[in-house]
């Protein structure tokens, strides 16, 4: 086997594949050192990809020629898309995921992927040397490496809690990684706790499902990735039952002996994701809550019980779940839990993800307190083709809050630091309309093509597209209406005399492509998903245009670098603790600077003063 | 490292009490050395001060002690209040000067760092502003409340009201497959939204009076050359202002001077007297008379009591038509509202009380909410997005969620900021959410 590496990617998980599979695109050789090669892609908690936020990370990995999309369009039996009725921006792409079929294909792609080579062993040590990554001990040898990215997940000194009873592990069935995290404490590193949890999984085969509400999969399903021609698997249905109170009682009666309540766990869990016991103990008013009913695979019985993730005693969870309609006989083919690990503070990365303490070395996924699938495998991508670039003396590339869910996502991470573990929300993005899942190619596929992570087939797929879109609106601008003729084609226009493009039409609420193709005849040609694409633009001009604005005059402060050993301690009136919280963090830019929670208006305002003059002095130095 | 500031709180010495503030990391030091020993933070204690140097006991009094950042700046403050004598102060400062790190506050610095820490919102930092500057009662009453955080508080509600509907919209969009999530809740946001509006608009409506009460309620004087205009200036403000002369044209610029009325600031202005003329300077002075009705809250219209009195169609403005020099006719003609002489001093007094009675009209009641052009600019445009967000339906519920964010900018402008988190924390706080 051969030793020494471009690029070695620690974990097999979301993260792990699609920065392996990044950095060998990027054109660096690869190791992916996972414990078993069988558990590559391995869903830990829910069987489903994508969702308000989550879709949109997706499509934005996608668009960097990332594996995440068209492995949920092979492994996808319930493509649904959120938020249908309501605007593009806010309309996110979800599916169910086969389990066995999304793990299977995720390890197909990465068997043959060119320059990747996978490496069953447990990663146990990371060699530095002054303060620089040089390699890897791992449990069938040492590998020598200048870049590695460590994407661990929940496995850092893993512990499962049931009830009062405690298993070291990485997930249900792995062991847990406890060496690595010594080896990152022994580095300097500063680790902290959080936890999450799962539901129990049942078995289908005893669930009353007459008596459901059945949730169908979309009748027209929509792929996640720009590559996919449509939808492989058989699409199936989910089913909704509800927690009752006889089941909040036993709960409620039993409060005591959840490790979440009984004192066992110290680390902190997500808000949006509470485990059941909490909810009601939080929501004591609520006499119900909802509850998914999820398939885990075509061929598998198993059932995901979606709303009701437990750290409360086997027995308790048993005969909770057996309260809710259609469970009342269920049998349980595993009791759900919680697990706390540890997680590095994301205040320490550069937003390259690399970090400050140890060049080299580069995290991402749920070591850096985010959770979910998606969050995991955007940075992951990011991780890897920075680590890649590094490796071959490149610069970083970075993403922005005004191009990507990507670039929203990291800097909340490296900028604010979490409290809980962070999951992404549609709500998170300023630039909202901008930053859509319809248009996440169009964003982000330029930049991966100049960072050198899209492959040949998707860049001339890509250009094709533009070529459509672009010629296509060519056409509508080229086509005038006065206001009478458009009034003749049956489109309710002010009569002033002002003569309109096609285009221009198509931004009025009650005109759309397909009315304007009925009035045009000759624009019958524009296929659907152009035609979709250039009347959300259109749709949504005025308030684009003036997000542009806002994105321009952000820019100008996101641009005001801040050189890496500014010191912070010198700005003249900075409060001692606004000083103590930049430099903790060491902003890479001022527009960064601002958004550290604590500081004020006016020190951002005395600080681009400070910076401005600083600049200043260099290039007087200089000249 | 930041200096630690020092002044003299209370205003001039050979009084009573002298209060000295320190502020500063070495507050907290200088607490413990020169007052015998700890002093126990946030209570008053009664002690000598000293000067550690040389043991000299400079005087004694209260002394009181607020580590940051829950304090007044939000640094470590020291408070001593001694015998308002010059000679304690002086020494007390001769001390505090000595010490590394130490010195005196520029004006306006301990505001200056409570804002920065974020201690004040801006709204504050100007009411303090203007109570600094306040000449007469109303200004007084107006930049203390501003100053105490009326409008502050009221934006606070505003944000707080906007959260509410933000969480809403945001619950509805991000949550909408979490089943628990509330859904169709766009009429309980346009009833919030609706109310909202009506305040911002309010404030709006009385944000006249707030500039006015800051700036001055405005009087014009003005009419025909040799009306008397200049005389009456100088009669008002008992000084001698302007220029008077039996020339006609004499006035060839605006002269605007502010007195205080029954504790209303006031301001009058002498103009050039309206006429045709080729005189190119005298035009000049005829234009800038004419901007300065147009700005007038009121405008006495002279004319001399024996001439027929001229009409003029005055636009908006609120007018009164003044016959002057009453001494040298018997009766008040017909087109007149009010006579005056400057010779004989009738009538001055009751133009007085009359102009007094304008301006309590127009200044008085409860201190207004804004009070400057830049807090009207920003909830006027707040208030313009509001608008905007309330012209849409169900389908861009994402478009009103974004003219809701530039809402919030604008209050965020107005005195602080608000965040994301801010509205997830709302959103979490109040629905169950997540599977
Ligand atoms: C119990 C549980 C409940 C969850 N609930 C939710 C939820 O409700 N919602 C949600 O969005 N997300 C949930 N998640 C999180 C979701 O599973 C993760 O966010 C996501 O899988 C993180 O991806 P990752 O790549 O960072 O790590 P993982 O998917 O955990 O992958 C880690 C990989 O690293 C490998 N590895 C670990 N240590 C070593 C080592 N020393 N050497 C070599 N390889 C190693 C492992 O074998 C594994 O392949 C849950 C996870 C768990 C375990
Ligand atoms: N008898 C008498 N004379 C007055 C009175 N007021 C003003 N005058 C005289 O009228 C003349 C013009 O007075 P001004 O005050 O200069 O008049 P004005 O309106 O300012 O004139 P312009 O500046 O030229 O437009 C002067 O000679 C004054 O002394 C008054 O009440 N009684
Ligand atoms: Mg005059």
């Amino acid at each position: 086997m051969n030793l020494a590496f471009d690029v070695i990617v620690i974990g097999g998980g979301h993260a792990g594949c699609e920065a392996a599979a990044a950095a060998a695109r990027t054109g660096a050789r690869t190791a992916l050192v996972t414990q078993s090669a069988n558990t590559i892609g391995v869903m830990s908690c829910n069987p489903a990809i994508g969702g308000l936020g989550k879709g949109h990370l997706v499509r934005e990995i996608d668009a960097l020629d990332g594996l995440m999309g068209r492995m949920a369009d092979e492994a996808g039996i319930q493509f649904r898309m959120l938020n249908r009725s309501k605007g593009a921006a806010v309309r996110g792409p979800r599916t169910q995921a086969d389990r066995k079929l999304y793990r299977l294909a995720m390890q197909a792609e990465l068997r043959d992927y060119p320059n990747l080579t996978i490496v069953e062993a447990e990663a146990l040590e990371l060699l530095a040397d002054q303060g620089q990554v040089t390699g890897l001990v791992t449990s069938v040898g040492r590998f020598v490496s200048g870049s590695i990215v460590i994407t661990t997940g929940t496995f850092l000194r893993g512990m499962i809690h049931i009830g009062d009873e405690r298993i070291a592990a990485g997930r249900f069935g792995d062991k847990p990684s406890n060496s690595l995290s010594d080896s990152l404490l022994k580095h300097g590193f500063d680790l902290g706790r959080l936890k999450t949890g799962t539901p129990a999984r049942l078995d289908g085969r005893t669930i009353n499902w007459s008596i459901l509400d059945e949730q169908q999969a979309d009748s027209e399903p929509e792929p996640f990735s720009y590559l996919s021609a449509g939808i492989k698997q058989r699409q199936v249905s989910c089913f909704i039952t509800r927690t009752t109170l006889a089941g909040h009682r036993i709960i409620q009666d039993n409060l005591h002996r959840a490790a979440i309540h009984s004192g066992a766990i110290t680390g902190r869990g997500p808000r949006y994701c509470p485990s059941i016991e909490d909810k009601i103990a939080r929501f004591a008013d609520r006499d119900s809550h909802q509850v998914f009913l999820e398939p885990e695979g075509l061929d598998d019985p198993t059932i995901y019980p979606n709303g009701i993730s437990s750290s409360l005693p086997t027995d308790v969870q048993a005969a909770f779940i057996r309260t809710m309609p259609g469970l009342e006989n269920v049998e349980i083919f595993r009791t759900g839990y919680a697990i706390e690990y540890d997680f590095l503070d994301p205040r320490g990365l550069k937003t390259s993800l690399e970090t400050k303490h140890v060049a080299g070395l580069f995290l991402a996924g749920q070591i850096n307190g985010s959770t979910g699938y998606e969050e995991a495998g955007a940075q992951g991508l990011v991780a890897g083709l920075n680590a890649a670039r590094r490796a071959c003396g490149k610069d970083a590339v970075t993403f922005g809050r005004d191009n990507s869910y990507i670039g929203v996502m990291i800097d909340d991470l490296v900028t604010r630091g979490v409290s809980e573990p962070y999951r992404m929300f549609t709500s998170r993005a300023e630039y909202r309309l901008s930053l859509r899942a319809d248009n996440a190619d169009q964003r982000l596929t330029p930049l991966g093509i100049q960072a050198g992570c899209v492959g040949f087939v998707r860049q001339s797929q890509f250009e094709r597209k533009i070529e459509r879109i672009n010629s296509a609106v060519t056409r509508l601008q080229n086509i005038m209406m006065t206001p009478k003729e458009a009034g003749e084609l049956g489109f309710s226009v002010n009569q002033d005399g002002v003569r309109r493009s096609a285009y221009e039409l198509l931004a009025y609420p009650d005109i759309d492509f397909l009315r304007m193709a009925d009035a045009r005849p000759e624009l019958k040609d524009i296929d659907r998903k152009t035609a979709e694409q250039i009347e959300i633009e259109a749709k949504y001009a005025v308030y684009l245009e003036r997000q542009a604005a806002d994105i321009s005059a952000a820019r100008r402060d996101e641009a005001l670098a801040i050189p890496s050993d500014f010191d912070f301690l010198t700005v003249a009136g900075l409060s001692n603790e606004i000083k103590a919280r930049l430099s903790a963090i060491q902003p890479e830019t001022l527009g960064q600077a601002s958004r550290v929670e604590g500081v004020t208006p006016a020190a951002v305002t005395l600080l681009a003063v400070m910076l401005r003059r600083h600049q200043k002095s260099l290039r007087m130095a200089k000249a | 490292m930041t200096d630690t500031i020092f002044a003299l709180a209370t205003g001039s010495l050979g009084c009573g009490v002298a209060v000295v503030r320190v502020s500063g990391p070495k507050a907290s030091l200088i607490a413990d050395r020169y007052c015998g020993g700890h002093v126990t933070p946030r209570q008053a204690l009664y002690r000598s001060v000293s000067d550690p140097r040389d043991g000299t006991i400079i005087d004694q009094g209260l002394v009181l002690y607020f580590p940051g950042p829950n304090s007044f700046t939000g640094e470590n403050c020291l408070e001593f209040q001694l015998h308002g004598s010059r000679a304690v102060v002086a020494r007390l400062f001769q001390a505090l000067s000595a010490e590394d790190g130490c010195r005196m506050a520029e004006p306006g610095e301990f505001i200056r760092r409570a804002f920065e820490n974020g201690k004040l919102p801006l709204t504050s930092v100007e009411g303090i502003g203007d109570l600094i500057d306040a000449r007469t009662e109303s200004q007084r009453r107006q930049a203390l409340s501003q100053a105490g955080g009326h409008l502050a508080d009221r934006a606070n509600d505003w944000r707080e009201t906007l959260l509410d509907a933000f969480s809403l919209l945001e619950a509805e969009i991000d949550f909408a497959d979490e089943g628990e999530a509330p859904s169709d809740v766009l009429p309980q946001v346009r009833l919030i939204l609706a109310d909202l509006l009506t305040d911002l608009q309010s404030a709006l409506a009385d944000a006249d009076r707030g500039e006015r009460i800051r700036s001055g309620f405005r009087v014009a004087l003005a009419g025909p050359p040799n009306a008397g205009k200049s005389s009456l200036m100088n009669a008002l403000v008992r000084r001698d202002v302007a220029i008077v002369s039996e020339y006609a044209g004499t006035t060839r610029d605006v002269i605007e001077v502010e007195f205080d009325l029954g504790g209303f600031s006031v301001l009058v202005s002498d103009t050039a007297g309206l006429r045709e003329t080729d005189d190119p300077i005298e035009m000049i002075g005829i234009e800038r008379t004419e901007r300065e009705i147009k700005k007038a809250d009121l405008v006495l219209w002279l004319n001399d009591v024996r001439s027929a009195g001229s009409d003029r169609d005055l636009g908006q403005s609120d007018s009164l038509r003044v016959a002057t020099k009453m001494d040298l006719a018997e009766a008040l003609p017909d087109w007149a509202d009010v006579g005056l002489s400057v010779v004989s001093g009738e009538g001055i007094n009751q133009l007085l009380a009359l102009l007094e009675d304008r301006a309590s009209r127009a200044l008085s009641g409860e201190p207004p909410l804004v009070t400057n052009l830049r807090q009207r600019a920003c909830v006027t445009s707040a208030a313009r997005h509001l608008q905007s967000a309330m012209s849409h339906d169900g389908h861009g519920i994402e478009l009103i969620a974004d003219d809701l964010r530039r809402v919030s900018a604008e209050l965020e402008a107005l005195m602080g900021r608000i965040g994301t988190e801010d509205i997830l924390g709302a959103i979490f706080s109040r629905f169950c959410m997540g599977k």
